[in-house]
């Protein structure tokens, strides 16, 4: 019985490319990894967005409206949903003038019970060193 | 002897992301070692049937009926990011798995390194 740590850190814009979006979707698909895996065992996923991947956090994302296509803000909520720990960088966040306020910091109207974190960036390297394996997008 | 999960984003025309994942993975199988082989997003490129050998573009699948038949190299792509590009099973080379992103996820597991290589 063992669970793998597994970090994915988000340091690319929302909607340039679809990076961020797969970080997002494979994050959550630690859900259902459990069919492929012994007894007991799992993956343990953290969410980290730094950079300019704090911007995926933005609250009112309109990419439904504009492109057709899920937000980057419905798929946080989704992980939120889940309860997977999302981390965002404090000092990301201020250096583009945001605060909580300006970003999607929980997912209560679909039920989500966790929070968004948002943290020094002191915590985030914590735990990228307590993770078993790194995944950046 | 290993085990490699490598995780390739980028597209076999317009990138040179996946063809470095070709020549790492046949380094690592030829070394002893087993490697997974994701491809998500644009990625999942590499397995279309019926591409073609131009000089001026990349040309992997030689390369990698070969990992696939040294019985050490297993090949996948997401099902989702093929499908949504319109590559079905059925558009899918023989040999190639179809999975969802939670394969990746379980390779990664068992692994003792990963290898990710995100979208551009």
């Amino acid at each position: 019985m063992a669970i793998k740590k597994i970090a994915f850190i988000v340091e690319k814009l929302p909607y340039k490319s679809e990076t961020s979006r797969l970080a997002l979707t494979h994050a959550i698909a630690s859900q259902t990894v459990e069919i492929h895996l012994e007894d007991g065992d799992n993956v343990e996923p953290v969410l980290a967005f730094v950079g300019d991947g704090v911007l995926n956090c933005l609250k009112n994302q309109k990419a439904l409206d504009i492109y057709g296509v899920s937000s980057l803000e419905a798929h946080i909520k989704n992980a939120l949903l889940l309860d997977l720990r999302v981390l965002v960088c404090k000092e990301d966040l201020e250096g583009f003038g945001l605060t909580e306020d300006s970003i999607v910091m929980d997912a209560e109207e679909i039920g989500g019970e966790v929070t968004t974190q948002v943290v020094p960036y002191e915590e985030i390297q914590q735990d990228l060193e307590s993770a078993d394996h790194l995944m950046f997008f | 002897m290993g085990k490699i999960t490598i995780g390739c984003f980028s597209s076999l025309v317009g990138s040179m992301s996946l063809d470095f994942a070709i020549k790492f993975s046949d380094a690592a199988v030829k070394k002893g070692h087993e490697v997974d082989l994701w491809l998500s997003g644009n990625g999942t490129m590499l397995g279309k049937k019926g591409q073609s050998k131009f000089r001026d573009y990349s040309y992997l699948m030689d390369t990698v009926m070969e990992l696939i038949n040294s019985g050490k190299f297993k090949i996948t792509n997401c099902e989702a990011c093929a499908k949504a590009r319109g590559i079905g099973r059925e558009d899918t080379v023989e040999g190639f798995g179809v999975a969802s992103m939670d394969w990746y996820l379980a390779s990664a597991f068992s692994t003792d390194r990963i290898l990710h290589i995100g979208g551009e």
